[in-house]
């Protein structure tokens, strides 16, 4: 049932991580991430810091969930790139090979027409990589890893300051 | 779909926070947000109308403890009760690994709750997942008020899987972490495979 697994081994992830790196870096960007289409953060280039990254992801993905709703309402395949343009900072946008978002933030030390370029390397550079790692899906699974939580492991999740708060 | 990702060692789950319109959604993830430290939370996005409506989501991440060593994430959603905005409502709920279903108690309320628990169905359907065996807990919400529905009547009417129940009254709290927690255990339960 879960059409993702393939994103959660690491190897990917360091993959992608050195390829937002690159990007970021030639890009003149101040800011690269790739999140999914629900809205969880994948994997970000470092000095990502300043921004808040989980808030982003959500919003972005609700941003590109919506556009692709309207896409299928006027009969289009898809919108793959959003734009939002600000007084400052600017948002690229592009939903690559239907399966990840990557988001791309940058300000007036670069321009609209390098960001473009460089995502399009970026995209394809990325082919090979989704590609495998679609093959590659179906064997990853839990290891068993979590086939022994207990009741009382849930329970601890939340904390002991949260107990007085959960009274009903 | 819970997010586990094997380089950072965390796992992240997404709860959407379902029902008719007003039934107290947003009001759950306020209260959620409030009573939760700093460190434990991030930023609450509420994407609403100016009536405070739920146009789109709320939105909030929550930090929670560790399982196996994994440090474990909920994202909690809710979506917009109102019948119009059923393709928002939709949008959200994929993804899904959980869902609170919030029924409104209040009497005049009951056909809202069975239209809103059907279109929930529908939606799910959409996505490809089941209502049957999604991991689902009910709220019977707006406990505080006069007139209510008897909660016998609420669960023949709604909680066919007999799953857990809640009842609660999120506006002062009460039942609001109890929700939470019971779904969030039915969530992790589903992690064993
Ligand atoms: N008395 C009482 N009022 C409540 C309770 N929960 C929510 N309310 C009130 O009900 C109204 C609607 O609450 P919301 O949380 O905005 O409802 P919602 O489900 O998010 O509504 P939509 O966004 O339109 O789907 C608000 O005025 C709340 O204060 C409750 O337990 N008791
Ligand atoms: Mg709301």
């Amino acid at each position: 049932m879960n059409d993702k697994k393939w994103l959660y081994d690491e190897e990917i992830i360091n993959k992608l991580s050195e390829e937002l790196e690159l990007l970021k870096s030639e890009s003149g960007a101040s800011a690269t991430f790739l999140i999914d289409k629900d809205g969880q953060l994948l994997t970000c280039a470092s000095h990502n810091t300043e921004y808040d990254t989980t808030s982003i992801a959500a919003l972005v993905a609700g941003n590109v969930a919506a556009t692709d709703g309207l896409a299928k309402l006027l009969g289009e395949n898809e919108f793959s790139i959003l734009f939002h343009e600000g007084e400052n900072e600017h948002v690229h946008i592009s939903l690559i090979y239907k399966m990840v978002i990557l988001v791309v933030i940058f300000d007036e030390s670069t321009s609209l027409g390098l960001i473009r370029l460089r995502v399009k390397k970026f995209v394809n550079r990325l082919k090979d990589l989704l590609e495998n790692a679609e093959k590659n899906k179906r064997r990853e699974n839990n290891d068993g890893l979590f086939d022994d939580i207990t009741d009382d492991d849930i329970e601890k999740l939340f904390g002991p300051s949260d107990s007085e708060t959960g009274q009903g | 779909m819970s997010f586990i990702n094997y380089s950072t060692k965390e796992i992240n789950c997404k709860i959407v926070y379902y029902g008719p319109g007003l039934c107290g959604k947003t009001t759950n993830l306020r209260y959620i947000y409030e009573k939760t430290d700093e460190k434990s939370k991030g930023k609450m996005i509420s994407l609403a109308t100016e009536s405070e409506r739920t146009l789109f989501f709320d939105f909030m991440p929550l930090k929670l403890g560790e399982i196996k060593g994994f440090k474990v994430r909920f994202h909690l959603y809710t979506v917009p009760g109102q019948v119009f905005y059923n393709a928002s409502r939709k949008l959200i709920l994929k993804g899904a690994d959980g869902i609170v279903f919030v029924a409104d108690s209040q009497i005049e309320r009951m056909d809202a709750n069975l239209d809103s628990f059907d279109n929930l169905r529908d939606n799910l359907e959409e996505h490809g997942y089941n209502l049957d065996n999604i991991p689902l807990v009910l709220q019977y919400n707006k406990r505080d008020l006069p007139d209510l529905i008897p909660v016998s009547e609420l669960e023949q009417a709604l909680n066919y899987r007999n799953v857990q129940y809640f009842e609660a009254s999120a506006l002062t709290g009460k039942g609001v972490f109890p929700t939470l927690k019971g779904i969030a255990k039915e969530v992790i339960k589903k992690l064993k495979g």
